[in-house]
C-alpha cells in the first residue's frame, strides 16, 4: 500500500502545506519540538550528570585510572616498595601517588579551652601522608585548595585539611558528624595518632566534594612515617594515572602478572567505582526517562491536536482531493511528512543547542550541587535513540488524526455533512 | 452512437435513524459518448444527488451504473478512487481548489497521482491553463483569483488528465453572467472536440446550448428534450 507515487504526492502536498502555513504556527510547533527534544535529552542528561559529576570528581581527584588498595584484613599494602619500584618501569604509567593512611583524631581550640567539664573539640579523621608533588601530578590536589595554599615536600608540621572537617563548609548539622569550629588558615590543631600527639599549622583547605578528599588531613609522608614509627615503607593506597595511549587494564594486568594481587587489590577505575554510584546512576537515568517520557507524550498530543485541527478544517479539501482521484495514502503521508519536518527541524536545532551550547556550557560551569559538580551527560548513541523515538512518535501523532479524517466519506467531507 | 454511461433504476434513499428520505426513485439514464447533457429541476429535486451517483462520489441505494463498460458499483473503495482518477473529472459550484496549492499545482495534482513526473505534470498543467487564457495567473493561489478565474482553473484541473466524462454541478451559479458565459463557452468547445459532459444548471439559457436536457422532479425524470438530434 505504500507505493512510491503516494510518497511523492504526499511530499508534494505536505511540503507545500508547511511552506504556506502561517509562520507563527510553524514557529510555535517547532519550538514545542525543540523543548520536547531538550526535555528528552537534557533532563535525564542532567540527572545522570549529577552523579557523573561525582564520578568524575572521584576519578580525577582521588582514584585516578588505577587504584591499589590494601587487602581487607591488612592494615596496609605489604610489599609496597616492590610495587612502587615496578610502577616506575611499567610503560604507560604517567604518574602515581602512594599514600600512608592512619586514623587519628584532630583537636582544635585546645589553647582557649577553659571549661574542662566540656568535651574537647575534636573529630576523627583519616590522616594521609603524601608526597605533595606526586599527589598533585596524579590528582591535582593542589587545584582543590579553596583557602590558603598547597604544601611542598619540605613543609613540616603543616597540614592541608579537608573542608568537611570544618563546620563552615558543612551545610548539614549532624550529631554523628562532628566538625571543628573556628579553624582558619594559620590555626594550630593537634593531630593525635594512638598515643602520639603533634601540633601542626593549617596551611590550606581542600574541597573536592568527595568524602575521600574532604574528610582527610594531608601531611608530609616522611613526617607521618616518623610519627607512627613506620619503617617498612608500606603504604595504604596508591593512585595511578595512565597515559591516554595505554589502556588502564594493561597496567593492571602487568601488576597482577607480577603477583602483587597477593598483597593488594588492584583495580581500574571502572572496577573501583562504588556500587552505590552505579545504582544511583541507573536510578537517575530511569527517573530521567520517566520524566522525558511524559514530555514526549505531551508533545505527541500537541502534534496530534495540531494535525487533527488542521485536517478537520481542511476536511472539505481532503474530500475534494479524494474526489479528483488523490488516494488517501498520499494525503495521510502529507501529514506524516509535515510532522516529520517539524520533528526533524526541532531535533536538529535541539541537537545544536545541546552539543554546541549546553554541554560545553555545563562542562565549563558545572552546577554546584552539595555532593557533586553537575554536568550534562548526553552520549551520542543515547541521544540518537531519543531523536529516533521522537521522530517515530511524532510521525505517528501526525498519521493517526490524518487517517481519521481521510477515511471519512468523501462526499460527506466535500459537503461538510456529519 | 456508443453509450458511455448506462444507468438503470438508480435509487437513493437517505436514512437517518427512523427517517427515510427517498430522493432518487429509480432513474434510468443513458448518455452517449461525446454528448453534452444538462440536468435541470427545482431546488431539492435531486440533481446533485444524481450527479454524485453517476460520478461515483456516492453509493446508490439501488440500481446499476455502467461507465465505459465497467460495472462501477462492483468496484471497491480504492478501485473507485482509481476509476475516478482515470475516467472522471469534476467541476464544483464553489470551484473547490486546494488553497495551499497554486493554480498550476492544483491542475497538476491529478497528473501527479497518475505517476507523471512533477516537472512534466506542471508543464502540462501550465499548457492547459494557457488554453483557458490564464497565463497571468498560473502561480496565483486560489485566494488571489476571481471567481471566474477559479472556475476556469477548476475546469483545467478536471480536463488536464483527459477524462472520459466531466461532471459539472452548477458551474456557473456563483459567477456573474460574463464569467458564466466564458465557462459555458469553454465547456462547449471541449464538447466540440469530443468531451462528454454532464452539467447541472438552473439557467435555461445555458441548458439550451447543450445537446439534451432532462428535468428531474420528485426523484424521477419528468421530461426530456433533445436539442441536437444528430448526436
Ligand atoms: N445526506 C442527506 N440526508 C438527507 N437528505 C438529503 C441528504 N442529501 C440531500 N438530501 C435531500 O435530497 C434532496 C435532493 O438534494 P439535492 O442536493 O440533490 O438537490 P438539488 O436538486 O441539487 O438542489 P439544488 O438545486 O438546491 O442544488 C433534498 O431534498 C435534500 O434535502
Ligand atoms: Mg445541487
Amino acid at each position: 500500500m505504500l507505493d512510491l507515487n503516494s510518497i511523492k504526492v504526499g511530499w508534494f502536498l505536505g511540503y507545500r502545506q508547511i511552506k504556506r502555513a502561517s509562520l507563527w504556527t510553524n514557529l510555535l510547533i517547532i519550538i514545542i519540538m525543540i523543548l520536547t527534544f531538550l526535555n528528552l535529552v537534557v533532563v535525564s542528561g542532567l540527572l545522570v550528570g549529577l552523579i557523573e559529576g561525582a564520578v568524575v570528581t572521584i576519578r580525577e581527584h582521588y582514584i585516578s585510572d588505577i587504584f591499589i588498595s590494601k587487602l581487607k584484613e591488612k592494615n596496609y599494602i605489604e610489599d609496597s616498595q616492590n610495587i612502587i619500584a615496578t610502577l616506575q618501569n611499567i610503560p604507560g604509567v604517567s604518574s602515581f601517588s602512594p599514600r600512608y593512611l592512619v586514623s587519628g583524631i584532630i583537636e582544635a581550640n585546645y589553647q582557649d579551652r577553659t571549661d574542662f567539664n566540656n568535651l574537647p573539640e575534636e573529630t576523627a579523621a583519616i590522616i594521609a601522608g603524601i608526597d605533595f608533588e606526586k599527589e598533585n601530578a596524579v590528582t591535582g590536589l593542589g587545584s582543590l585548595i579553596v583557602e590558603g595554599e598547597y604544601l611542598d615536600n619540605d613543609d613540616f608540621d603543616q597540614v592541608i585539611v579537608g573542608a568537611m572537617l570544618l563546620d563552615r563548609y558543612l551545610d548539614i548539622d549532624s550529631p554523628s558528624f562532628t566538625v571543628l569550629r573556628d579553624v582558619e588558615i594559620g590555626s594550630k590543631i593537634k593531630l593525635k595518632i594512638g598515643d602520639e600527639a603533634r601540633e601542626v599549622t593549617v596551611k590550606g583547605i581542600t574541597r573536592g566534594k568527595a568524602d575521600e578528599i574532604d574528610r582527610r588531613v594531608f601531611i608530609n609522608d616522611k613526617q607521618l612515617r616518623n610519627m607512627i614509627g613506620r619503617s617498612d615503607l608500606n603504604v595504604g593506597e596508591i593512585s595511578i594515572a595512565v597515559d591516554d595511549q595505554y589502556k588502564p587494564e594493561f597496567v593492571r594486568d602487568v601488576l597482577l602478572q607480577n603477583g602483587f594481587g597477593r598483597y593488594a587489590r588492584i583495580q581500574t577505575f571502572d572496577e573501583a567505582q562504588p556500587k552505590f554510584i552505579i545504582d544511583m546512576k541507573n536510578t537517575f537515568a530511569l527517573l530521567g526517562t520517566i520524566i522525558s517520557s511524559i514530555g514526549l507524550i505531551v508533545a505527541a498530543i500537541t502534534i496530534f491536536i495540531v494535525i487533527f485541527i488542521n485536517a478537520i478544517t481542511r476536511r472539505k479539501y481532503i474530500g475534494i482531493m479524494k474526489a479528483i482521484g488523490t488516494n488517501g495514502r498520499s494525503i495521510e503521508l502529507a501529514y506524516v511528512f509535515q510532522s516529520l519536518i517539524y520533528a526533524i527541524v526541532g531535533s536538529v536545532i535541539g541537537l545544536i543547542l545541546v552539543y554546541v551550547v549546553l554541554v560545553p556550557y555545563f562542562n565549563g560551569n558545572p552546577i554546584d550541587f552539595p555532593f557533586s559538580d553537575g554536568i550534562l551527560v548526553a552520549p551520542a548513541l543515547v541521544t540518537m535513540i531519543r531523536v529516533c523515538v521522537l521522530i517515530v512518535v511524532t510521525a505517528l501523532a501526525g498519521y493517526i488524526p490524518a487517517r481519521i479524517i481521510v477515511t471519512k466519506n468523501t462526499l460527506d467531507s466535500i459537503l461538510g455533512r456529519k | 452512437m456508443e453509450l458511455i454511461i448506462k444507468a438503470k433504476g438508480i435509487v437513493k434513499t437517505f436514512v437517518d435513524g427512523e427517517v427515510e428520505t427517498p430522493v432518487l426513485k429509480g432513474i434510468d439514464l443513458e448518455i452517449k459518448r461525446g454528448e453534452f447533457l444538462s440536468i435541470m429541476g427545482r431546488s431539492g429535486a435531486g440533481k446533485s444527488t444524481l450527479i454524485y451517483q453517476l460520478g461515483l462520489l456516492d453509493e446508490p441505494t439501488g440500481g446499476q451504473i455502467d461507465i465505459n463498460g465497467t460495472d462501477t458499483l462492483a468496484l471497491n473503495w480504492s478501485k473507485k478512487t482509481d476509476f475516478r482518477l482515470k475516467y472522471l473529472g469534476y467541476v464544483f459550484q464553489d470551484y473547490a481548489l486546494v488553497p495551499e496549492l497554486t493554480a498550476v499545482e492544483n491542475v497538476a495534482l491529478p497528473l501527479l497521482m497518475r505517476g507523471i513526473q512533477t516537472n512534466k505534470a506542471l508543464e502540462k498543467a501550465r499548457e492547459v491553463l494557457h488554453t483557458l487564457e490564464l497565463h497571468q495567473q498560473v502561480n496565483n493561489f486560489p485566494s488571489q483569483l476571481s471567481g471566474g478565474e477559479q472556475q476556469r482553473v477548476s475546469i483545467a484541473r478536471a480536463i488536464v488528465d483527459e477524462p472520459e466524462i466531466i461532471f459539472c454541478d452548477e458551474p456557473t451559479a456563483n459567477l456573474d453572467s460574463l464569467s458564466a458565459r466564458v465557462v459555458i463557452d469553454i465547456l462547449k468547445k471541449l464538447n466540440k472536440s469530443g468531451q462528454t459532459i454532464v452539467m447541472v444548471t438552473h439557467e435555461d439559457e445555458y441548458a439550451r446550448q447543450t445537446d439534451r436536457i432532462i428535468k428531474l422532479a420528485d426523484g424521477l425524470i419528468e421530461s426530456e428534450e433533445i436539442l441536437t438530434p444528430a448526436k
